[in-house]
């Protein structure tokens, strides 16, 4: 077979951009920031209660962004029509994050405010996120504690009846709320129950295992989906006045991730392809503490909470080919290289710094575990100061959790961890009111870009989402439904039918090549590609590498697909296959959009740009900017930039030595 | 280790369903079962033969999508979902037995996958507090003592998974129904629609085609979440209260 033999379905090549307009306009409100989403609320257009019924919104996924949106659109009184490719909303990803949900609340007197909240998340951002976004985020994160309280959610609560909070991910106060080590499940529960309420009012029309696989944009406004039923496999238009996207984060194309198994890029995508803008692709967020993979079948990762480190030491033998036990490796001859490089915050260093040096010691071949891509975390001194019975409270479960899988027991040994893509900060790039570059497309949650920069801090992801679903996007989505046409789109106008075509005839075409490859074997060598040359760390020859690799692959992709079974019935291979299409195409993007970042920034290592003392050089002056990317049919993409001002903080440099 | 399977295979939910063996060879033992799984599907498929369908989707014992009935025990031998299954419990050379979830209120969609639906629509008859967005008052202003917090909290975790009625000879939903009913009824919040929640959720559990409940406790058994039989008999106490 020949894998470079051209491929006429390529529409176009990564390997160069053009440069469009600058973003002129965010939409954020100017004036004092603590009052542009007060002003922008009462400057925003109302729909009248009695004209709400007849206006249809779509919403596509489930989670907290997704769950939250479309619970409260039906209490307003509009007709939601939504969508997961789960057999139950409750099951969307979201419901997996362990750690907790930050709020502004200054429940513990100790300084907390607004303005502390959105400090921290602009300075943790490493100053690529905007301003407004932020400040508005931290603002409602006050409101959503409260919302959830009164749902239900049972958070960890004081014996007084007060609720407890914990200090997280590296910031001086403690405004982290939590429900054990199972916070995003609390919270999607209330959400999905709140949802749960709209449906069987009949507010509303629920889709489960139907999966969104184009965006209907007619007269230049998005006015529905193509999907498609997952049990029969019929392939269905659905229309509205307004589609908004809460589909997730992408990380899953690096194949193994944190994230769950068919978290996807394809709605996202294809809304791209539809002229919606794609920003900060490259943006990824690596977590420090994840569970090493044991071998090739490995399907997924295992985070463990990133609390660990606040007693566990991290260290490597200190020689190279090392492979004794750790417990014949004397202390003499073992290396805790954080605590060495990074004296005065060791192994409290942030997410980016903590990955970036396991990579390092790794790369030098002092790796612990199966293929030496491993650290130790060692408990060995804690348990020695506080006893086995303290560090049994408090981290209990996580090391029963890591002796399930690994079979180990991290009482008596080490535990072993390696950084894992978790969180992706870039997405579709939405104005201050949370709308795409196509009017009526809405992106909330993970699948927007907008607040979070180039590095989430810990407890933000579920803030942003339930923030978005529950408060900022039913105000601004009113806004937009009130000045839109509302004139019905015909279900046989050309956009729909030749949607539904193109949807289809893709379908065929992977079911045709009858080859024999499995699509997991072309996802695995498509992650690790990226893993290896898009990851931590990059530099220009590698992306290089990745830009001309990954045609090749696609084009292999489908000359050598294996997927059995038809389009009519349940086929997760297919399902499967679909999305790594647009996997390709995404990856693509996201080293292009490496390759042109010559700065280090966030969770983004740039190994060109690197201060003296090997740490991330930002240069703000010529990256201050969010890349916003526009596809082209046909040609290379567009880069259009929007211009970051701080006004408020005010750039420094990160440094922890 | 090589192992033995015999797989439920189903077409769809109106095909007729059979054991189907097959061969597996080269299963690490640090593999979980869905990851064993893979590997056969990954054969099949290079066979050209349908892989076997399943649910799954998180693979942390977190979202309650993965289920199937391994050696007759709900999510297999040990007391977690089949994702955090590892084939380290198993020996080379095992037989082991794959089915769906079994109950008739749990149609197959193919192979392992069933259709729970039926669960959702239980939530929806109450299982929810009813707070609109933006009416919420400030969270400190109702305390919860912590003993019914943690309480409540202890059957928030339910993951919806079905194990319990897959386990129960009945096919019951009840530890299911009154987990939510014990999670919302201890918190202050949820003492207004305290009464009809029970009686409604119970309505639409029983309208859905669940089985009664007869305290076998298989159910409590079978809860990956360790959820206890006590919340039956507080759904119980509960459904006797609110009267009609």
């Amino acid at each position: 077979m020949n894998s470079e033999a051209p491929f006429d379905e390529v529409p176009f090549k990564y390997s160069d951009f053009t440069v469009g307009a600058p973003i002129a306009d965010t939409k954020a409100p100017t004036g004092p920031i603590a009052e542009r989403w007060d002003r922008r609320r009462f400057e925003a257009k109302l729909v009248n209660p009695a004209n709400r019924r007849g206006r249809t919104v779509i919403v596509v996924g489930t989670g907290l962004a997704g769950g939250a949106a479309g619970a409260t659109l039906a209490e307003q009184g509009y007709h939601v029509v939504q969508f997961c490719f789960q057999d139950s909303p409750r099951r969307a990803h979201s419901i997996a994050a362990q750690g907790g949900i930050n709020a502004a609340k200054n429940y513990r007197n100790d300084g907390d405010s607004v303005r502390r909240l959105f400090y921290d998340t602009v300075k943790g951002g490493d100053f690529r996120a905007r301003e407004s976004n932020v400040h508005r985020l931290a603002e409602v994160s006050v409101q959503i504690i409260d919302q959830c309280v009164a749902q239900g959610v049972p958070f960890a609560r004081e014996y007084g009846g007060l609720l407890d909070t914990r200090s997280f991910g590296g910031v001086q106060v403690s405004r982290t709320f939590y429900a054990r080590g199972q916070t995003g499940q609390q919270l999607l529960l209330g959400a999905y129950q709140a949802l749960s309420r709209q449906i069987a009012a009949g507010n509303v029309e629920l889709h489960p295992r139907t999966e969104m696989l184009d965006l209907l944009v007619i007269d230049g406004r998005a006015r529905g989906i193509v999907a498609r039923d997952l049990v029969t496999g019929a392939v269905s238009a659905y229309l509205a006045d307004a589609v908004v996207l809460a589909t997730g984060g992408y990380g899953n194309v690096f194949h193994l991730s944190t994230n769950a198994k068919n978290s996807n890029a394809t709605a996202i995508w294809r809304a791209h392809r539809r002229g919606a803008y794609f920003a900060n692709p490259c943006f990824t967020q690596i977590h420090p503490t994840c569970i090493p993979r044991s071998g090739e079948h490995q399907a997924k990762l295992t985070l463990m909470s990133e609390s660990l480190r606040n007693d566990g030491r991290i260290w490597v033998p200190k020689t190279v080919g090392d492979t004794r036990s750790p417990e014949l490796i004397p202390e003499q001859e073992r290396d805790y290289y954080l605590e060495r490089i990074y004296p005065a915050f060791g192994n409290l260093v942030p997410r980016d710094i903590a990955s970036r040096a396991a990579k390092n010691v790794c790369d030098e071949g002092r790796g612990v575990g199966p293929g030496g891509q491993g650290v130790y975390l060692d408990f060995a001194d804690a348990i020695a100061r506080m006893g086995r019975a303290a560090v049994e409270a408090k981290y209990g479960n996580l090391f029963e959790m890591y002796q399930r899988i690994t079979a180990e027991d991290p009482y008596q040994v080490p535990m072993r961890i390696y950084p894992a893509i978790h969180y992706t900060m870039g997405g579709l790039w939405v104005d201050y009111d949370l709308q795409t570059t196509v009017p009526g497309l809405f992106a909330i949650g993970e699948a927007n870009f907008s607040d979070h920069g180039a590095n989430r801090l810990g407890a933000s992801a579920l803030m942003q989402g339930l923030g978005d679903g529950y408060f900022v996007l039913p105000a601004t989505l009113a806004d937009y439904l009130a000045q839109a046409p509302t004139a019905p789109v015909p279900t046989d106008h050309p956009e729909v039918t030749s949607a539904i075509v193109e949807v289809t005839d893709r379908l065929k075409r992977l079911l045709a090549v009858d080859g024999d490859r499995t699509p997991e074997s072309f996802h695995r060598e498509l992650g690790e590609l990226l893993w290896d040359e898009c990851g931590m760390a990059r530099d220009e020859a590698g992306l290089r590498r990745a830009l001309a690799r990954i045609p090749q692959l696609r084009a292999e992709f489908w000359q050598r697909l294996a997927v059995p079974g038809t389009g009519e019935e349940l086929n997760q291979t297919l399902e499967k296959a679909n999305r790594l299409v647009d996997y390709f195409e995404l990856a693509e993007l996201m080293c292009l959009d490496a390759l042109h970042r010559t700065e280090s920034c966030g969770g983004h290592f740039r190994t060109e740009s690197q201060t003296p003392g090997g740490e991330a050089a930002r240069k703000d002056e010529e990256f201050g900017y969010v890349a916003a990317w526009e596809f082209t049919d046909g040609g290379a993409p567009v880069l259009h930039r929007e211009e970051l001002t701080f006004t408020e903080v005010h750039p420094t440099q990160r440094s922890y030595a | 280790m090589n192992l033995t399977l015999r797989i439920w295979r189903q077409a769809g939910p109106d095909a007729s369903g059979a054991l189907t063996t097959y061969q597996v060879t080269g299963i690490s033992p640090d593999m979980s079962f869905l990851e064993m799984l893979d590997t056969l599907n990954e054969e099949l498929i290079l066979r050209g033969e349908q892989p076997v369908a399943f649910d799954h989707d998180c693979r942390e014992g977190i979202c309650g999508a993965c289920g199937m009935v391994i050696n007759g025990q709900a999510h297999g031998p040990e007391r977690t979902t089949t994702c955090q299954l590892h084939m380290r419990h198993f020996q080379d050379g095992d037989v082991i037995d794959v089915e769906p979830w079994r109950s008739g209120a749990f149609p197959v969609v193919k192979d392992l996958v069933v259709d729970r639906s039926a669960f959702d629509r239980i939530i929806g008859a109450g299982g929810y507090i009813s707070a609109p967005t933006g009416s919420a008052p400030e969270a400190h202003a109702t305390p919860v003592p912590k003993e019914a917090a943690d309480l409540a909290f202890e059957h928030a975790e339910c993951i919806g998974c079905g194990a319990c009625v897959a386990a129960c000879p009945n096919g019951s939903a009840m530890l299911f129904t009154s987990a939510k009913v014990v999670h919302l009824n201890v918190l202050p919040q949820g003492a207004p629609e305290r009464r009809s929640r029970a009686r409604a959720l119970v309505g639409a559990m029983d309208a859905e085609g669940f089985g009664g409940c007869t305290n076998t406790g298989e159910c409590a058994t079978a809860c990956p979440k360790g959820i206890g039989l006590n919340a039956i008999a507080t759904l119980n106490r509960e459904f006797l209260l609110g009267g009609r």
